[in-house]
């Protein structure tokens, strides 16, 4: 599979030059060589997913792309510059910001003092009163150490403390797993508000469904490399395929 | 006058203050450890080393410049502080990768050398700092005497370390500090740049010890010996308080203090040894000590 000829496939409505644009990005933990040659585009304004199974390198992509990985190559051009070179503190003052897998809630910290941990990047972020609009389960617990949210909860404060830093670029890193289907559903409308209100978005998912209720586009990672793309109102005509990529 | 359990209360409350002010250093001592700690995850061996040097950079203003205790004051942690934060960028720095060894390791080494320097160049009989003007006399309190110097040591640093602990726990810039202590990797990918506050914690730990060094010179002797004697209590009392908390550091150096004192009291036999009999204690039963975090 031609991994260059996916990358610029010209399949989205939003016209212009992409946002994002990954282009052999390669990435190792120590010694283990996890990232091949990893290929892909996001374009102003749209939800992709990077889908596959568990240790393809989906969550390595979103670490390589931030800089926190010591150990990488190729390229990432944001808005037209070059990332490679930069520390992650600098990656996030272009205007990408990212919520990791695992939260990051900090547990010396309240809920309120994690909400505004992120430094402001870039002018027009949510406001405050924004965030508790989407999340209003927050507003209640602001006090409280951030640990000791549920969570749900701590999956919204995450999410919730980097849409006020004026990021443009959300990096998600499988922000449904572990959590109850209504909270997923939460969600799934949250990103869908977001991208009304024009943030660009990645999403490393391993549900499916949740994906194809949220994405413009797909792309499949395996063993390190982005294998195909497949634009979601395509993705019912290739269940069969994504099947056979993901094992289920 | 009363008695109380046979001993004269002059004893007794004088053998208090005394605890107190002991207390006052362990106190800023540990606190500035226990931030070091926190944040770079080296133990400062250097730590004892730096107030020592706090209270001869104040004797060599004095003598030298002729710039007064006042003026020392401020300008001795900001001139060990930038000290410490050369030693950081050039030195410590380099071992962030490595096992927490190689850090006390070179702390440790470090002491020696700088004490070594001190005892060549200014020997061991140790020099004299006399209490500023301002201060000089007491108040007799009716059961105790109390010299002003004393009080106000206790005072400032008191001062001192609440207002760390509040900046530390209630301010934004706190909040950072915690948040890098906990995960460096992420508060650096929101953009926070994690390595100039490494950098800049530990210049401000150093002249938090520098600071204490000025108000030990008028007290203690200025000699090249007197972190290394301090250092081994101000490790137990942090073992103590448990490793990284601040409130802990705070409160477990004035408690300390003051059981030292009583200690000197009731049983002197035993008030060399009792704070790392507590120490022991503390281990047996809660291993992060008594403020400590179970990760």
């Amino acid at each position: 599979m031609a991994d260059a000829a996916l990358a610029t496939a010209p399949r989205t409505k939003a016209g212009d030059a992409p946002l994002l644009v990954v282009k052999d990005l390669q990435a190792w933990y120590g010694e283990s060589h996890v990232l091949h040659g990893i290929n892909f585009d996001v374009r102003q304004g749209e939800v992709v997913t990077l889908l596959g199974r568990n240790g393809a390198g989906k969550s390595t992509t979103m670490k390589a792309i931030m800089g926190i990985l010591p150990k990488r190559k190729g390229s990432v051009v944001f808005e037209g510059n070059e990332l490679m070179h930069l520390p992650a503190r600098w990656v996030a003052r272009t205007g990408i910001a990212f919520c990791p897998e695992e939260r990051g809630i900090f547990s010396s910290l309240s809920v309120e003092e994690n909400l505004m941990l992120p430094p402001q990047v870039r002018p027009g972020g949510l406001s405050v009163e924004q965030i508790f609009e989407l999340f209003p389960n927050l507003k209640e617990r602001l006090s409280s150490q951030g640990t000791k949210l549920s969570g749900g909860e701590q999956q919204m404060l995450a999410i919730g403390r980097i849409l006020r830093t004026g990021a443009k670029l959300l990096l998600l890193d499988e922000p449904t797993e572990g959590l109850a289907p209504v909270i997923v559903q939460q969600i799934g409308h949250t990103i869908a508000r977001l991208k009304r209100e024009g943030f660009t978005i990645v999403l490393v998912e391993q549900n499916f469904r949740f994906a194809s209720s949220v994405a413009d586009r797909h792309f499949v990672v395996e063993q390190g490399k982005v294998v195909d793309m497949i634009p979601n109102e395509e993705l019912e005509a290739n269940i069969e395929k994504l099947h056979n990529y993901l094992g289920v | 006058m009363f008695e109380l359990l046979g001993i004269p209360p002059q004893a007794l409350f004088g053998q208090l203050l005394l605890g107190l002010i002991n207390g006052a250093f362990y106190a800023m001592l540990s606190l500035g450890l226990a931030i070091i700690f926190g944040l770079l995850n080296i133990i400062n061996f250097t730590h004892g080393a730096q107030y020592m040097m706090g209270a001869f950079v104040a004797w060599m203003l004095l003598n030298y410049l002729g710039i007064n205790y006042w003026w020392a004051l401020l300008l001795v942690p900001i001139i060990v502080g930038a000290f410490g934060i050369v030693i950081e960028r050039l030195l410590i720095s380099r071992l962030y990768h490595l096992d927490h060894l190689y850090g006390l390791l070179l702390t440790f080494g470090l002491a020696l050398i700088i004490q070594g320097l001190f005892r060549n160049y200014y020997g061991i009989s140790g020099l004299p700092y006399s209490i500023p003007p301002q201060l000089a006399g007491g108040q007799n309190l009716g059961f105790m005497f109390l010299p002003n110097y004393r009080g106000w040591v206790v005072a400032a640093s008191l001062v001192v370390c609440i207002g760390t602990w509040f900046v530390i726990e209630k301010t934004r810039l706190g909040a950072y500090l915690r948040a890098a202590t906990e995960n460096p990797t992420l508060v650096g990918a929101f953009g926070i740049n994690v390595p100039r506050m490494i950098t800049l914690t530990y210049g401000f730990g150093v002249g938090l010890a520098a600071f204490a060094g000025v108000l030990a010179a008028p007290i203690y002797s200025v000699n090249p010996n007197m972190g290394a004697d301090l250092i081994i209590v101000v490790f137990a009392v942090v073992v103590i308080g448990g490793m990284g908390s601040i409130l802990g550091a705070i409160v477990t150096g004035f408690g300390l203090g003051l059981v030292e004192g009583l200690t000197r009291v009731f049983y002197p036999e035993g008030s060399a040894v009792v704070i790392f009999v507590i120490m022991a204690i503390v281990l047996l039963i809660k291993p992060a000590g008594l403020f400590g975090r179970t990760a």
